[in-house]
């Protein structure tokens, strides 16, 4: 049974009005390789500070082996941090860089006097010992005789060993890494990949990595912890989050995915882009679903025996394999494989039950509060859109006034009446024209499902819109929302209905 | 037509400055400093003169220590102003900083006068002559030593500052690890803008301290005023020179800034 070293319950941190990190929860065990995986701004980085302690959570409890150290200062804690970039003290070279947490360290010495008594002290290091240790440093990170260097002359590699010998050579309960190999070109970082792999073998202790490069997460974990938004979306091994990701945005983030809408035709039976599949998961009759192949699990076969048929429309050489696209019917297939199929030729597809990954739709509907105002117009999701009111009194009608009479002839005043709003992903409408939209926000995901892609609209206060969409927007574009007033559902809170 | 210049021939304004405004007054200065003043002949006579008086060598003392003092009080007082306005997060910081740099827009004479007439008023004018020489001195420089220092601190990378406590370092010894001797060239900078002119602002010695205090500054003043002896003036000038190069060599103001630069050199 492993033991867990750090446990996050129910941790948040705000900046001001943004929400970093929401509601995390997790745990390390001892001696684990973990690393958290997701684009920047998704509060990775946020997260490795909480442990190392220069931020303070604005919500929950850190654990470091059972003991709450939320509040504890990153000098009291047995933790060391390789920086972003770098870090080192520029006015010190190689070897007091390497020191100089041992030369602050205070070891448990254990004495025994005259009289046979134990005494406890606390000594610090010998200059012999700090020397040993800043030897044996260097020698892990492979720097020997770079002692009196100057930090200034060494090169981005060397500096980043420097960086790793400095808080290895403390003997740290707890290493993090915040993305140490960014600022490398892609040879030494593959190579130092693997050092920093065989390192963590070698010392038996915690690695905290946080990366956005998904390659560098699958290659050196044990355990992957996907984040997106200051939100956990999936915590597992490499191998699971590749081939078991957990939702659409895991499936798009890691690796190379084809995702299509699809719906359950029976048990173990999916339909999409126009043919029904045998599969291996269990959904429920008539459930709409997404669907998520890897590319290189598509088989390509003759036109006449696949179970999709389409045609090439590019094909790409990428070294290992070629990638081609491959359009059937409406919906885009990106392929991959060692054998080419040239633009323009007709091929068939086949997809075994085990390479397609049915995970539950995210997002089905938009559902919103919202409040009638005096001119009958809905306010909800940051807007004002004209509605149908008449829809929360079944045979109701609307007055000159302004007044809703229902069937049985009473009249009803609406104004500030709470309702739920639900409008359906396809009849939400953006454009370019933010001047006479209901509602404006910027775009923060887009996400392509074979004949569509998905894109998720954020308004100033932190409403979201999804809508499904055929044109291509960009990430951060600022848009305006638009929803056709028969396209919006209304119905009354539980509290309204009682009046 | 078009003007063509080629590199060498911009420089010509510049040599032209130097040679006018540094070098020959620098070549005027050693001639008479070691000339004798009636002979007109080469000689160490001035140097000697000013040596073995008592009242010159006293002079000087008073000089370093006045200076000293000055940029001891400088530093103990912009430390901590530049410090706290680097590391706050305050929006309007440089507003605040532009306050305490504000006087340094004021005529000299104006604040000195100023400042003269507040001791006055206070009772204090004549009574602690050299008090006074220094509360003008250190009133007068302080913005010469708060600018560098904030710049410095302000450009201190401050992952830095976390690595250092990320190793087990307390704020104290952060500070006296990390943070200070990254500052130094920020400190070099405004002890050495401070320390030499403290040392010949004799406009404050004669406000403040009514006269009664003379620095190497006045004494300078003197000769080529009241005194007319040139050849003595020249040769001080050239001691104060010489004290101005080996202080920049102590401090290393004359180092290639080593690490690209960390900007803190106003020099």
């Amino acid at each position: 049974m492993s033991e867990k070293i750090i446990e996050f319950i129910g941790v948040s941190k705000t900046y001001g009005k943004t929400l970093a990190v929401e509601n995390v929860n997790f745990y390390v065990n001892k001696g684990e390789f973990i690393t958290f995986l997701g684009p920047s701004g998704c509060g990775k980085t946020t997260t490795l500070r909480m442990i190392a302690g220069f931020e303070m959570p604005s919500e929950g409890q850190i654990l470091l082996g059972g003991r709450d150290i939320t509040a504890l200062p990153p000098h009291k804690r047995p933790i060391n941090t390789v920086f972003q970039r770098y870090a080192l003290f520029p006015h010190l070279d190689v070897y007091d860089n390497i020191a100089f947490g041992l030369k602050l360290k205070k070891a448990r010495v254990v004495l025994e006097d005259e009289d046979g008594n134990r005494i406890e002290r606390f000594e610090k290091l010998t200059r012999d010992e700090i020397a040993e240790k800043v030897q044996n440093a260097l020698k892990i990170v492979d720097l020997e005789g770079f002692e009196d260097r100057n930090i200034s002359t060494l090169s981005g590699g060397q500096q980043q060993r420097v960086a790793i010998a400095r808080a290895i050579v403390n003997e740290p309960e707890i290493l993090l890494l915040d993305e140490p190999l960014g600022a490398l070109d892609l040879k030494m970082r593959k190579e130092m990949q693997l050092e920093l792999k065989e390192m963590h073998r070698k010392l038996g202790i915690t690695f905290i990595y946080v990366t956005h490069d998904q390659e560098e997460a699958l290659t050196m974990s044990d355990t992957v912890i996907v984040m997106k938004d200051g939100n956990i979306q999936q915590i597992g091994t490499p191998m699971d989050v590749y081939n078991e990701p957990k939702n659409v945005f895991v499936a798009d983030f890691i690796g190379e995915s084809n995702i299509l809408s699809g719906l359950m035709t029976d048990k173990f039976k999916v339909k999409f882009a126009g043919q029904t599949f045998d599969c291996v998961d269990d959904f429920a009759k008539n459930e709409y679903v997404d669907v998520v192949v890897r590319p290189e699990d598509i088989i390509m076969t003759d036109a006449v025996g696949g179970q999709l048929v389409g045609s090439v429309t590019s094909s790409i050489f990428k070294g290992m394999h070629y990638e081609m696209t491959v359009m059937v019917g409406k919906n885009e297939f990106t392929v991959q494989s060692t054998e080419e199929r040239k633009a323009g030729e007709t091929i068939g597809l086949n997809i075994a039950p085990d390479a397609i990954h049915i995970m539950a739709k995210e997002f089905t509907v938009n559902k919103f509060d919202g409040y009638v105002t005096k001119k009958n117009t809905v306010v909800f999701g940051d807007g004002e859109y004209e509605a149908d009111v008449t829809q929360l009194y079944p045979g109701s009608t609307l007055d000159e006034e302004g007044y809703l009479v229902t069937k049985n002839g009473e009249k009803i005043d609406l104004t500030d009446v709470d309702v739920s709003v639900e409008v359906s992903l396809k009849d939400v409408d953006i454009d370019d024209s933010i001047e006479e939209a209901n509602a404006v926000g910027s775009i923060i995901s887009i996400i392509y499902k074979g004949d569509h892609y998905q894109v998720i609209v954020r308004t100033e206060n932190e409403e979201d819109y999804v809508l499904d969409t055929e044109y291509l927007w960009n990430e951060n574009d600022t848009v305006g929302v638009r929803i056709p007033s028969n396209k919006i559902r209304l119905t009354l809170k539980p509290e309204a209905q009682q009046k | 037509m078009k003007l063509h210049f080629s590199r060498k021939q911009l420089i010509i304004p510049y040599a032209l400055f130097m040679v006018l405004f540094v070098a020959l007054p620098l070549l005027f200065i050693v001639f008479y400093a070691f000339t004798n003043r009636t002979t007109g002949a080469f000689s160490f006579d001035n140097f000697i003169r000013f040596f073995t008086s008592s009242t010159s060598m006293s002079n000087l003392l008073i000089s370093i220590g006045i200076a000293a003092l000055t940029t001891i009080f400088c530093l103990l007082l912009a430390y901590p102003i530049a410090f706290i306005l680097a590391r706050s997060n305050m929006k309007k910081k440089h507003v605040l900083l532009m306050l305490f740099v504000l006087p340094m827009w004021i005529n000299f004479v104006l604040r000195i006068n100023a400042l003269r007439e507040f001791l006055g008023l206070t009772g204090m004018l004549g009574q602690a002559n050299f008090f006074n020489t220094i509360l003008g001195m250190v009133y007068d420089f302080f913005p010469f030593m708060v600018l560098p220092l904030y710049t410095t601190l302000i450009k201190m990378d401050k992952s830095l500052i976390e690595a250092a406590t990320d190793l087990g370092a307390g704020p104290v010894t952060t500070f006296f690890k990390v943070t200070l001797p990254l500052s130094m060239p920020g400190i070099i900078s405004g002890v050495t803008m401070v320390f030499l002119p403290s040392m010949t602002n004799y406009v404050i010695t004669d406000s403040l301290g009514l006269g009664q205090i003379t620095i190497i500054g006045k004494l300078i003043e003197e000769c080529f005023g009241t005194r007319n002896d040139w050849n003595l003036g020249s040769a001080i000038s050239l001691v104060l020179l010489l004290i101005v190069f080996v202080t920049m060599l102590a401090t290393g103001g004359f180092k290639e800034e080593e690490n690209g630069s960390r900007g803190a050199g106003i020099w």
